[in-house]
């Protein structure tokens, strides 16, 4: 891809393939909020602090905010919308709901990306600590972090 | 959309990114793991005229063993440095380092690479590296880490030059290493931080690097010669840490007075002497 105003790029969002042109400043985020409409995934700093953007790129939960849309040419991405698999909520959204880990809303979709990622790929069982080290990369104004913490740990298995 | 427009070109190899950067001189920037380029490409802090991604150059990934150091290609990401078996065996400074760079996803995606490239000052790995005496390997050179960083986000780097590699020390038997940082949160930058690399033969220090950052415009190397030829109790680890901070004049900043951050580097110096002791001895 030798640059120019605007590029073609392929991806793969939750198993359904997409072409689409894109500005090479797009970001990722705008790219699945705006060009696939998929508006599950939140757009709240845009500089990588709060996390609300984070989805699953080739499984690696990333900002994507962080991340141009041409970047993503080739990858498998995640969103929200992905993750109760045929209408059946993940684990990690049951959890969430058992332990009332959100009210508004805003952070979770973000904080449910990086926890998939977490447990599935790096770490199954974490202990309190490291859960909260992860939380550390997420804004969460409405619960306070204990009962997502506890949601977290709960489908980890740990204590 | 918050970027200004730019032409985005994908590098297919170091020479193409040398070549791409080469035709375009200053208007163009090298994209690596982005987590610091895209916040300020959001913000419009840059506006860069052409941007030239490395993440699609083949051959950048790897983590090698090379003549007594672990030498760190352009594209590995500190998430992936951070599992990596030969950084926890051969380099544990850098090993301690890593969970203190930004936060669990932000890992994922940056490289250890473009942290020292960018040059930030209260960065923990370009401290690390300027403490072990590590190298940065360019498109075009090999430079000692104590060279390469010239003041805040500012390198010895030439326009059309690129980091393709960075080279850090084993720490053999006989030699420790500690980094220690004081941030107001997790993941937040440090008010202070400090690097210490000891030598240790025969319970006495033989050699001893201690660099101290944050508070300076780069990492900064200390004279911390008063440590050789003795072994270090709690007297000579604090003693070493008065004579650092009374040398260095940090300025204020949002959370910290220069008093406050002198303090810091006092306490910091004086944990790491101790931990890279204990490490080496």
């Amino acid at each position: 891809m030798g640059g120019g105003l605007v590029n073609t790029i392929a991806v793969t969002v939750n198993g359904r393939s997409y072409s689409e042109l894109v500005e090479p400043r797009l970001l990722l985020s705008d790219f699945l909020r705006h060009t696939l409409g998929l508006t599950g995934t939140h757009v709240g700093c845009e500089h990588g602090v709060c996390g609300a953007c984070t989805v699953r790129l080739d499984g690696a939960a990333v900002r994507s905010c962080l991340l141009l849309a041409v970047q993503a040419d080739g990858a498998s991405i995640e969103t929200i919308e992905g993750l109760a698999a045929n209408g059946d909520l993940h684990p990690l959204q049951e959890a969430f709901r058992k332990h009332h880990a959100l009210q508004c809303g805003f952070c979770t979709s973000g904080i449910l990306m990086a926890a998939a990622d977490l447990l599935e790929n790096r770490n199954e069982t974490p202990t309190r600590e490291e859960i909260v080290d992860l939380l550390a990369g997420h804004l969460c104004r409405c619960t306070g972090y204990e009962p997502i913490v506890d949601a977290i740990a709960d489908v980890a298995g740990s204590s | 959309m918050k970027p200004v427009p730019f032409t985005y070109v994908r590098a297919e190899s170091v020479e193409h990114a040398v070549e791409t950067l080469f035709a375009h001189g200053d208007e163009a920037k090298i994209l690596a793991g982005g987590q610091s380029l895209l916040p300020a490409l959001n913000m419009r802090l840059v506006r860069p005229g052409v941007l030239v991604d490395l993440n699609f150059a083949a051959g950048l990934d790897g983590i090698t063993q090379e003549n007594g150091s672990l030498r760190i290609g352009a594209l590995v990401r500190q998430a992936a440095a951070q599992r990596s078996e030969l950084v926890r065996a051969g380099c544990p400074l850098l090993a301690e380092s890593l969970p203190l760079v930004g936060h669990v996803v932000t890992r994922n995606r940056g490289t250890v690479c473009g942290s020292i490239a960018h040059a930030d000052s209260a960065a923990e790995l370009p401290l690390a590296l300027v403490a072990l005496g590590g190298e940065v390997v360019t498109s075009r050179r090999t430079v000692p880490a104590a060279e390469f960083f010239v003041t805040h986000f500012t390198t010895t780097l030439e326009p059309d030059e690129l980091v393709i590699a960075t080279s850090w020390p084993h720490l053999t038997p006989g030699l420790g290493g500690a980094l220690e940082e004081f941030a107001v949160r997790h993941g937040d930058f440090a008010l202070a931080s400090a690097a210490c690399v000891l030598h240790v033969e025969e319970g006495h220090v033989t050699d001893a690097r201690l660099a101290v950052g944050s508070v300076t415009d780069r990492p900064e190397l200390v004279d911390v010669s008063p440590l050789v030829g003795h072994s270090v109790d709690v007297e000579a680890a604090r003693s070493v840490a008065t004579t650092v901070a009374a040398s260095i004049d940090p300025p204020p900043n949002l959370h910290g007075s220069p008093e406050y951050r002198r303090r810091l580097v006092e306490v910091l110096v004086e944990r790491v002497v101790a931990r890279a002791w204990a490490a080496a001895s």
